[in-house]
């Protein structure tokens, strides 16, 4: 464990009187364009700043990209996503199907080493696999070497994001933060019912399913790793994974 | 006045430069095409502007009271938090820590607030050697020169410039492919993740309902630097604040789309804290440091503080006639284009960084395309209007009173006229010391042979003469 920092520092006790200073003086609203937004903009009671509640009515958020309101709908919307995005999507009926599914992919690419953590949706596909498994685990020390050596990594995700095809992954319950990272190609195994419409249900998701405290690391990914920096030409593969697959359960 | 001095001759040297200029215009090019096809997905654009711009409109203008939450929240979660009021107890900060860490290899994501307090020089200066992990940084790092575009760093580069870089420091074979370009880098950065024993990233959002910081990147590479070594610092900056995760859901998507045509950037990351117990990796220390370095100056100027809304997207400098002419490093600032231009002269002072609010046509495309509605071009004016009013200029005060004893005086006001229409075509063959600059580069139009007044009269007498009109 760490010390605890100290609540507040000289140099903080001074940034914090200047801002408290500077917002004496209260700054006009922003040009709103829309009825709706104005709305969420109630004048204050006796304070001279208006009174912000942020837009929570909302519900679904109806001017952001759609996510799709039945069940069906988010697995079309994901499945069109993720493939725009260059990602592979593997739909499959049950678990015992996914393990196959990657056992194909084991042996058509060859992999010798595959990395994954312990879950119920990845376990039955670690003990189904031909090649050597690296597990990683809480309990025991972290081989930053020995992940780096490996072909692809399995995890499983906290959710699914129709919206914009993204994974929302976890340190806690996806293997921690480097497997989904690390390894050349991410495989995902996940159900049909973790698909969400959008950012915001998966963050509330998070947020409910780990009340109190949230794991160290919440990550969107969204498609195989990425730049444009050399002439702003697409390249797969920066840093990250190649190749992202999502095995869809169900 | 020397950052004037550079600026005109850069931007001078710059606009000749035809063939930079189209290669720029091309490397854009795409970012239009992808930006609208994201748009376009949006059921509302203009609605998801509205909503991001409020929502840092009331985190900016709460500060005072999201600050100390944030800070709350991210201590119980067992990170650690470092305040500093400008650049030199920043440098000061970080260079404590590496030094109780005993840093022996530093790989850093792309974060701008160390560009803005120039931490590498500082690290490299004491002893410690940093590399740059996200692509576009490694190449300007390796190429010696700060980021061309804070979002596209090496925007401005071709890629047998690259080939040859690498070739240089890396000894790899020349190649043209973008993508073999690429691999080289990977293949080179991977050994240097797991080596690291000190991670520094940036932060794009501060999440006070959860104490979370948010990571925005598109490489992995933020990832990886967050992941293996095991001591993590990150810099940011104290305007990045916002108040909960639904806002969060809201500034992600627009970030991507506004900055970079994406739904969402690759990796969007939120981190808590050090390693929690029952995880399987991560850093073992997390430190946080709380730049103000001028912010509250902004801060305390209503005025603009809308300009603490800025979440470093780049669309300003994207779509910017300016930037697309005089080049990124023409400006000689951390944060380059419009909204540079704006804040720049509370970071480093008006009366040296005015000049940058003058380099502007007003045509307002940079407000257009900000996703949380910052006014960028009015505060272009309200920056030469500042400085207008600390130090006036004598010249352009005394233009303004013999304008005033003209327009007060129908009969000069008509003489003066007719003096300016028949000396017109002397002038243009004269070019005086006052015109001749703005002859440069442009042309006088012919004169016209009547005044606007007496044209403006006959056409009144046509009007109720309709027998006489066309």
């Amino acid at each position: 464990m760490i010390a605890p920092a100290p609540k507040t520092s000289t140099a903080g006790d001074v940034i914090l009187a200047r801002i408290r200073e500077a917002l004496r003086i209260p700054a006009p609203l922003p040009h709103l364009k829309s009825h709706a937004a104005e709305a969420a903009v109630a004048p204050a009671a006796g304070s001279g700043l208006p009174a912000l509640t942020v837009l929570p009515a909302e519900v679904g958020r109806p001017w952001l990209p759609d996510g799709g309101e039945t069940s069906a709908e988010r697995v079309r919307i994901l499945t069109e996503n993720l493939e725009k995005l260059r990602a592979v999507v593997l739909r499959v009926p049950d678990v015992a199907a996914a393990a196959a599914a990657i056992q194909v992919l084991v042996r058509e690419r060859g992999w010798q080493r595959v990395a994954g953590h312990a879950h119920d949706l990845v376990e039955p596909v670690l003990t189904a696999l031909p090649s050597a498994v690296h597990r990683v685990e809480a309990a025991a020390r972290f081989d930053k070497n020995a992940l780096e050596a490996c072909d692809a990594g399995i995890t499983a995700c906290e959710a699914l994001v129709a919206q914009t095809g993204s994974i929302l992954v976890s340190s806690r319950t996806c293997g921690g933060r480097a497997l989904s990272i690390l390894p050349h190609v991410h495989v995902v195994v996940a159900t049909v019912d973790q698909i969400v419409a959008t950012v915001g249900d998966a963050l509330h998701l998070a947020r409910d399913r780990h009340a109190g405290r949230m794991p160290s690391m919440l990550s969107f990914i969204t498609g195989p790793s990425r730049t444009g920096d050399i002439e702003r030409i697409l390249v797969l593969g920066a840093h990250g994974p190649k190749e992202l697959f999502v095995v869809l359960v169900g | 006045m020397l950052a004037k001095k550079q600026f005109l001759r850069d931007a001078a040297a710059h606009v000749r430069d035809t063939g930079h200029r189209s290669f720029v215009r091309k490397a854009l090019g795409g970012y239009h095409t992808n930006r609208d096809l994201q748009k376009a997905r949006y059921r509302d654009w203009e609605h998801a502007r509205d909503a991001a711009s409020l929502a840092k409109w009331s985190a900016v203008n709460r500060l005072d009271e999201l600050l100390p939450r944030f800070v709350a929240n991210f201590e119980a979660n067992g990170g650690q938090v470092h305040w500093a009021r400008d650049a030199e107890e920043a440098r000061t900060i970080v260079l404590d820590l590496l030094r109780a860490a005993k840093a022996k290899a530093i790989i850093k994501s792309k974060c701008m607030t160390s560009e803005e307090i120039h931490l590498n020089a500082a690290m490299e200066k004491d002893g410690y050697g940093v590399v740059e992990s996200d692509l576009g940084e490694f190449i300007q790092q390796l190429r010696g020169e700060p980021p061309y575009h804070f979002v596209f760093p090496c925007m401005h580069v071709r890629r047998d410039e690259i080939s040859d870089l690498f070739g240089k420091h890396l000894g790899s074979a020349p190649t043209d492919s973008p993508e073999e370009l690429t691999m080289i880098a990977r293949r080179h950065m991977r050994r240097l993740y797991v080596d690291a024993d000190v991670g520094i990233t940036g932060a794009n959002f501060l999440v006070a309902e959860t104490g979370q910081i948010s990571i925005t990147e598109n490489e992995g590479n933020a990832r990886l630097t967050a992941a293996l070594p095991r001591i993590h610092i990150s810099i940011s900056g104290i305007e990045k604040v916002i108040e909960n995760l639904d806002d969060l859901s809201v500034l992600l998507p627009m970030l991507a789309t506004a900055g970079a045509g994406q739904p969402m950037t690759c990796y969007n990351t939120l981190y808590s804290g050090p390693r929690q117990p029952g995880e399987c990796d991560g850093p073992e220390e997390m430190h946080l440091v709380l730049l103000d370095n001028q912010r509250t100056a902004i801060l305390a100027d209503p005025e603009q503080r809308d300009s603490l809304h800025c979440i470093r997207c780049g669309a300003c400098l994207n779509v910017c006639p300016i930037f697309k002419n005089v080049g990124g490093f023409t400006y000689g600032t951390t944060y380059q284009g419009p909204i540079g231009s704006v804040i720049t002269p509370h970071l480093r002072g008006l009366a040296d960084w005015n000049h940058l609010s003058g380099a502007s046509s007003l045509c307002g495309a940079c407000t257009d395309a900000c996703p949380v509605r910052i006014d960028i071009h009015h505060h272009l004016l309200h920056n030469r209007r500042n400085a207008a009013r600390t130090a006036p200029s004598r010249l352009e005060k005394l233009g303004h009173r013999l304008f005033v004893v003209a327009a007060r005086r129908p009969w000069l006001f008509a003489a003066g006229g007719a003096m300016f229409r028949r000396s017109l075509g002397v002038l243009k063959a004269l070019r005086p010391p006052l015109l001749k600059a703005w002859l440069a580069t442009r042309d006088l139009p012919p004169a016209p042979a009547r005044s606007f007044r007496s044209q403006w009269a006959a056409r009144q007498e046509g009007r109720s003469n309709p027998a006489s009109v066309r």
